[in-house]
């Protein structure tokens, strides 16, 4: 009887104790990489070749997403924006709707799913064909030879990633407004540079891309680094940083957007 | 893949990148004229600024001029001051006056500036000293509404006097 009352409060212990855990794990993983970044930046054809892996290979998924939320907002903003006689203000919708949120945002929901799994999987794989211990055998630290390059990838193509996400965007909602239902471009441009600012809106939606491409590649590499060394573990693993990210991402807009607009 | 490709490739996302951050600072943004070296600063007391918000529009004859930088309250006069940032190459003369309007009947609120016909202009720095205050629909209907009932009074007093 006992038994059965104690069973759930310990599994429930246990919960929370592996998730603290977890957290100082991943600051401590911060740290190290941190720490040998020195040795792997020196080497950075290393992160350039991640780069072109991470960033490079996103470009599409991420101008093609662009450009149709781009188009979306056009469409959806005009048919709210004219039945309240404004639809001039499209342009400063659209440029204002993605600077701020959904640049950054889904841009990082499309990189941590594009190219955040992939780490995982790749560091996983790793670790569960014994290769990290080979390096280490060899006196080659994993951290700054695998992980500490992908982990400076992931933070550079980020921020360039949501740029290019942006300027795709403003030109779909440019198609749906000016091209197709014919707003006056003069207008839409001029509705634009009027309400955005290039600190408060351009330079914060830069900073929120950037701390999302810290907090989703760190997520990628911890859990591929953490991954239990099987076929399973390396798969949850890959399931867990694509949740994990698209929570963390959501979580980090909120606080940011709270602090910033 | 051969390392020289993807270089190439690496540095053609990067550079796509710049200019995709570049596009976003010039034309959606409309970099030019925000920068402190192209603005001077006035200010303005106002008894009340209604719901005028920094960054509102500052008007001459309905052109926009400059901007509000900032809005604080004078705890020794217990007035509204306003800062306003003004494109230089828009002088004022020393007795111009501002006023808060509105845009439209509901719209946001801005600052209308009427030029005077002083010879001398306000130098940065310097306060514009005519301003009057924003419409705050409250005290318009109260006042419309003291009004009313006291001409009523004053007909009721006269028909008891005679």
């Amino acid at each position: 009887m006992t038994e059965l009352l104690l069973s759930p409060l310990r599994r429930l212990g246990h919960t929370t104790i592996n998730a603290i855990w977890r957290l100082g794990f991943i600051s401590r993983f911060l740290l190290a990489i941190l720490r040998y970044s020195g040795q792997s930046l020196l080497r950075f054809n290393l992160t350039i070749r991640e780069i072109y892996f991470a960033g490079v290979m996103s470009v599409i998924i991420v101008v093609v997403s662009g450009l149709f939320v781009g188009m979306v907002l056009g469409l959806q903003g005009y048919n709210t924006l004219s039945r309240f006689g404004s639809a001039d203000a499209l342009g400063a919708l659209v440029a204002l709707s993605l600077l701020r949120e959904l640049g950054p945002v889904l841009a990082a929901l499309l990189f941590s799913s594009r190219a955040g799994s992939a780490m995982t999987a790749e560091i996983g794989l790793m670790k569960a064909t014994e290769q990290l211990d080979a390096m280490s055998v060899m006196a080659v630290n994993p951290i700054a030879r695998v992980v500490a390059p992908r982990f400076w990838a992931g933070v550079i193509s980020m921020p360039i990633l949501a740029a290019m996400f942006n300027v795709m965007g403003i030109f779909g909602g440019y198609l749906i407004g000016v091209v197709m239902i014919g707003l006056d471009s003069g207008t839409f441009w001029s509705q634009m540079q009027n309400n955005v600012d290039l600190h408060y809106d351009v330079i914060n939606g830069l900073i929120k891309s950037l701390c999302f491409g810290i907090a989703v590649t760190l997520i990628a590499v911890f859990e591929g680094y953490d991954a239990t060394p099987t076929a399973a573990g390396v798969s949850a693993a890959t399931t867990r940083t694509v949740v994990t990210s698209a929570l963390v991402i959501l979580a980090v807009d909120f606080v940011l957007t709270a602090f910033m607009f | 893949m051969k390392r020289s490709t993807i270089d190439l490739w690496v540095g053609l996302f990067v550079a796509i990148g710049i200019a995709a951050v570049v596009f976003l600072s010039l034309k959606a943004a409309n970099l030019t004229p925000q920068s402190a070296d192209q603005t001077y600063t006035l200010y303005a007391d106002f008894d009340n600024i209604g719901g005028l918000k920094v960054k509102a529009p500052i008007k001459e004859a309905g052109v926009v001029v400059g901007r509000v930088a900032a809005i604080q309250l004078d705890t020794k006069t217990y007035r509204a001051r306003v800062t306003l940032m003004l494109d230089k190459q828009y002088t004022f003369s020393r007795d111009a006056s501002a006023e808060i309007l509105t845009a439209g009947l509901l719209g946001e609120q801005y600052i209308g500036l009427l030029q005077g016909g002083d010879p001398d202009e306000l130098k940065a720095g310097e306060h514009i000293t005519l301003t009057s205050s924003a419409l705050v629909l409250e005290q318009l209907i109260g006042k419309f509404m003291t009004s009313f009932s006291g001409g009523n009074n004053s007909k009721a007093s006269a028909s008891a006097a005679q």
